[in-house]
């Protein structure tokens, strides 16, 4: 079977990246979030299993932006 | 007060089973009549006391309340045979088809059931989409694979009659079938037997409504009218007698199966009287009786009447005309809506002596009512007008009538975005009819042909704070949409403006004085002209801001390959220095564009709205004492042009016979990716469209440059060149679906062209002018074109009326919170940064995004925001 990670190179796949505990923590505060408050994703998602991300994790998503040129967002894996 | 807080987990509806339909019964209806001779209701009757009250003094007999408190309990009917619930027909049909007469197990081998039971226990969902296809697989089998019996073809007649090979399935045999089937394979057809036991479809008892919920009327005669329910039960009880009778008697079985029919066709109508195929139940009078479904279907429904469409006190709706001496923050309101609507006022220490003249005044300025501090209303009248003066005192509410000054909400639907409804401020007016100022009518959409507006008064402090904080009128005069200013000075504003600020125009000091004091401007400028005279631009220069600088281009600017700037010729070059317009006439893009934004932007709403109320009417007054009208003759033009004209229409003609010749013969060359039909249409269009401007153009130069139409579409107030040319010069080419016209007959357009004709004429080209009139033939085209249009233009917005309902349906929760984030219902976010880059569109200025969370980085751009005006004065502004 092909590499799952490969489909991060494509051009339409936004960066997913984890982001540690203490940074989670520190987002959570920010925002005055709960877990379940924040934008969820798949565990299936095929972005989730590419980058290993198990249940609970959070995502920082950074994309592209007609707006604001970058956007960054959150997920949480469940 | 206390409250019990409980969250709905979730909701299960099933089927009412025949014990919990007795369990829930106070009683057994058994008599169809309702009252006896004294208008006492009949004990066992369809009235009986123990189904609620709805007579005054009368005591429910259940709980032992009076009229409004009791809320009504259920009886029941003991039908002597069973019939079917017509919603459910549809269901007991899939049923008798999948499962065996005999055994009644599901029609699928046993290893099947097994498979699908496992597939059902491992997924949560998608239980419908198998019990689709069991039900599929199961139909086509006719030996039950269980007992071997053999099954009969199931048939429906619409709507509730079985026949299995052609054999009447009488409701009871239906029901000892349904009877049969085992709760497992139930499950596998998406049937939680739990809730909904299929035999519980076919009813043999029948719930009978509380009477509040079917509430006779008395008429004035005495005379008590039934509800439409009432009718259909007492029907009911009527046929349940006798058919009960006729069985007792040992009829044949051919009169009870009539009867038992006929039982059926009542409780059907009962819950429907618009199943197709049965005649609808009807009153006495002919007219068809509203029962169960018909309470809560369609638009005057329970649902779209009563739940989704609440209707409100404290509001008015009347027809709107214009007032341009309003203030644009005002709401002209008709006497008579005033003295009905009315406003709270709490009674204190200090305002106690202010209110006590409201009561014990008779006339206008009024209180209606009192509301006592345990909140009882007392109406003002002439009896007790000197008992409630003496009562009152803080803690009491009084309602006025509504006054100047007072906070309304002002709103037209459709409601599309939130500048559909604004905060105004009330001006009581004589009359009938609601005033607003004609600058105001671009947010809600409002002309005066018949436009009517709501009106609401908020009655609590807190909404009228949050209408005049938030909604005022003047805080809306930049759309939120994209931030360019839409309450604005249209059509005779904008040629008025012109018209006075245009070089040369001057007025005397006792008009100049009348001009100023519309405004309410009492300060007189010294005068600018020779002779005691003051300039137009020196008066609209009263209604500026002091200290506005500003340089722009306006609207009439002929884009000269070297502009001169404040030298221009044709005074297009506006320049504003310390709040007085030096140079340029005021326009479109003054008056709709930057001059209104930037007086927004610089100086506040407040400055803003002063502006717009003060200039609106200084305009109007000039133009009124000018005169500005337009008539027929404004559209003539000289002899020479209209030859000139023609042979512009005769040049383009013969180049498009041109073409057609090309054509004929085969050697047009076609444009790559077109047919050569298509190459031939385009370059006709072409060549046409061409004429027409040409023709424009004739007529412009022959034209006056007073002439009204062209000063107000040169200045922007109303119409283009292209209705000029219309007018005056050449219609032009008519279009169906974007090319020529090419319906009607074959290979002709009307009976008098030939046949293949493909000339300008016979295509759809208008010659003449509106001013010289159309040919019949012309005229027939036109309304083509016209009748496209107005067609497109109702598909359009019934289209986008549905997409936006969507669309707003999906987004109405979303709130955008202080820290920047968007969230839903539920406080998920949608967005950590509003949009992304945080910008509010309406503080967005050109290409200058503000951010609208940070009032630090606010106060920062603004100070950018001076550079980025600087480095723009001079450049067009669109």
């Amino acid at each position: 079977m092909l590499d799952p990670s490969i489909i991060l190179n494509h051009k339409l796949v936004p960066k997913h990246e984890k982001i540690s505990k203490k940074e989670a923590e520190e987002l959570l505060k920010k925002y005055n979030l709960t877990k379940d408050q924040l934008p969820k994703i798949n565990e299936d998602d095929p972005v989730v299993k590419a980058i290993k991300a198990k249940k609970g994790d959070i995502l920082k998503i950074t994309r592209k932006s007609l707006t604001a040129g970058e956007a960054v967002s959150y997920r949480i894996v469940y | 007060m206390q409250y019990i807080q409980k969250k709905v987990k979730s909701i299960n509806f099933g089927i009412l089973d025949p014990e919990t339909i007795r369990k829930m019964s106070q009683v057994r209806v058994v008599t169809p009549d309702t009252y006896d001779e004294d208008g006492y209701p009949i004990e066992g009757g369809l009235m009986d006391l123990h189904l609620g009250v709805i007579d005054p003094g009368l005591r429910c007999k259940t709980c032992g309340q009076r009229m409004v408190s009791c809320p009504g309990h259920f009886g029941h009917i003991e039908l002597v045979r069973p019939v079917l619930h017509v919603g459910y027909v549809k269901m007991i049909y899939t049923l008798l088809k999948t499962t065996c007469k005999s055994c009644g197990r599901l029609l699928l081998p046993p290893d099947q059931i097994d498979k699908y039971k496992k597939l059902l226990l491992e997924s949560e969902e998608e239980t419908d989409d198998a019990a689709i296809e069991i039900i599929e697989q199961s139909k086509k089998i006719n030996k039950c694979p269980h007992c071997g019996a053999k099954q009969g073809n199931i048939k429906l007649i619409k709507p509730t009659t079985f026949y299995e090979e052609k054999q009447r399935l009488l409701p009871s045999d239906i029901r000892m079938r349904m009877e049969l089937i085992p709760d497992e394979d139930l499950v596998l057809l998406g049937i939680d037997p739990k809730v909904a036991r299929p035999e519980w479809t076919i009813l043999t008892v029948l719930p009978v409504p509380p009477v509040t919920t079917r509430p006779s009327i008395t008429l004035e005669t005495g005379e008590r009218s039934e509800d439409d329910l009432t009718h259909k039960l007492v029907d009911i009880l009527r046929i349940n007698q006798r058919l009960r009778d006729n069985i007792a008697a040992g009829a044949p079985q051919l009169i009870i199966e009539d009867l038992w029919d006929l039982l059926q066709y009542h409780v059907t109508t009962y819950f429907n009287n618009e199943v197709s195929g049965i005649p609808p139940a009807r009153h006495r009078s002919g007219r068809p009786l509203k029962t169960l479904a018909q309470r809560l279907k369609g638009k005057e429904g329970r649902f779209r009447y009563n739940l989704s469409g609440k209707r409100v006190n404290f509001s008015a709706r009347t027809v709107i005309s214009p007032d341009p001496n309003l203030s644009i923050n005002e709401v002209g309101v008709p006497q008579a809506i005033a003295e009905e609507l009315t406003v709270p006022e709490y009674v204190t220490e200090w305002n106690i002596n202010k209110l006590k003249k409201f009561i014990e005044a008779d006339k206008y300025p009024k209180a209606n009512y009192v509301i006592r501090p345990d909140g009882r209303r007392k109406k003002v009248t002439d009896v007790n007008r000197e008992d409630l003066l003496k009562e009152i005192e803080p803690g009491y509410i009084i309602e006025r009538q509504l006054m100047d000054g007072d906070i309304v909400l002002f709103n037209r639907q459709p409601s599309l975005h939130r500048l559909s409804m604004m905060t105004h401020l009330v001006k009581v007016l004589p009359g009938k009819t609601f005033r607003l100022h004609p600058a105001v009518c671009k947010p809600y959409n409002a002309d005066f042909d018949g436009d009517e507006m709501n009106l609401h008064v908020p009655q609590t402090e807190e909404a009228r704070a949050e209408a005049l904080e938030l909604m005022l009128v003047q805080k809306q005069i930049i759309t939120p949409r994209f931030g360019a200013p839409i309450i604005v000075g249209e059509e005779d504003f904008v040629s008025g403006a012109y018209l006075m600020t245009q070089k040369g125009v001057s007025f005397s000091r006792r008009l100049a004085e009348r001009i100023l004091i519309k405004a309410g401007i009492t300060k007189v400028p010294k005068p600018d002209v020779e002779g005691d005279r003051f300039s137009g631009k020196l008066l609209f220069s009263q209604a500026l801001p002091k200290g506005l600088n500003l340089e722009y281009k306006s609207k009439i600017c002929r884009d000269c390959e070297k502009c001169v700037k404040d030298k221009c010729p044709y005074d297009a070059y506006v320049k504003i220095r310390n709040g007085v317009l030096k140079t340029g006439v005021i326009d479109k893009v003054s008056y709709q564009g930057i001059l209104v934004d930037t007086i927004f932007r610089k100086y506040g709403e407040e400055v803003c709205r002063d502006f717009m109320d003060k200039s609106t009417k200084m305009v109007l007054i000039a133009m009124m004492s000018r005169g500005f009208t337009i008539g027929l003759k404004d559209s003539d033009i000289p002899e020479e042009a209209r030859k000139e004209i023609k042979a512009v229409i005769e040049r383009a003609e013969a180049e498009v016979n041109e073409f057609i010749r090309k054509y004929r013969e085969g050697i047009l060359k076609r444009i790559p990716g077109k047919t050569v039909e298509q190459t031939l249409e385009d370059n006709i269009m072409a060549i046409l469209g061409k004429a027409r401007m040409e023709c424009g153009e004739i007529a412009a130069k022959y034209l006056d440059v007073g002439n009204p139409a062209m000063v107000m579409s040169r200045v922007g107030a109303r119409g283009s060149m292209l209705n000029v040319t219309q007018m005056s010069a050449c219609v032009g080419q008519q279009a169906v679906r974007g090319g020529r016209i090419m319906r009607g007959y074959r290979n002709k357009t009307l009976p008098h062209f030939k046949e293949g004709d493909i000339g300008i004429r016979a295509r759809g080209f208008v010659e003449s002018s509106f001013r010289t009139g159309l040919t019949p033939v012309e005229y027939f085209f036109h309304a083509m074109g016209g009748r496209e249009g107005l067609v497109d233009k109702g598909i359009r917005t019934a289209k986008s009326g549905y997409m936006q309902r969507r669309l707003i349906n999906a987004l109405q929760d979303l709130v955008l919170r202080t820290d920047g984030t968007v969230r839903d219902a539920t406080d998920t976010v949608v967005q950590f940064v509003y949009g992304d880059d945080g910008a509010d569109p309406m503080k967005c200025h050109g290409d200058y995004a503000v951010k609208l969370s940070d009032e630090i980085i606010y106060l920062d751009e603004r100070e950018k925001e001076e550079e980025y005006e600087e480095a723009e004065e001079g450049e067009e502004y669109e």
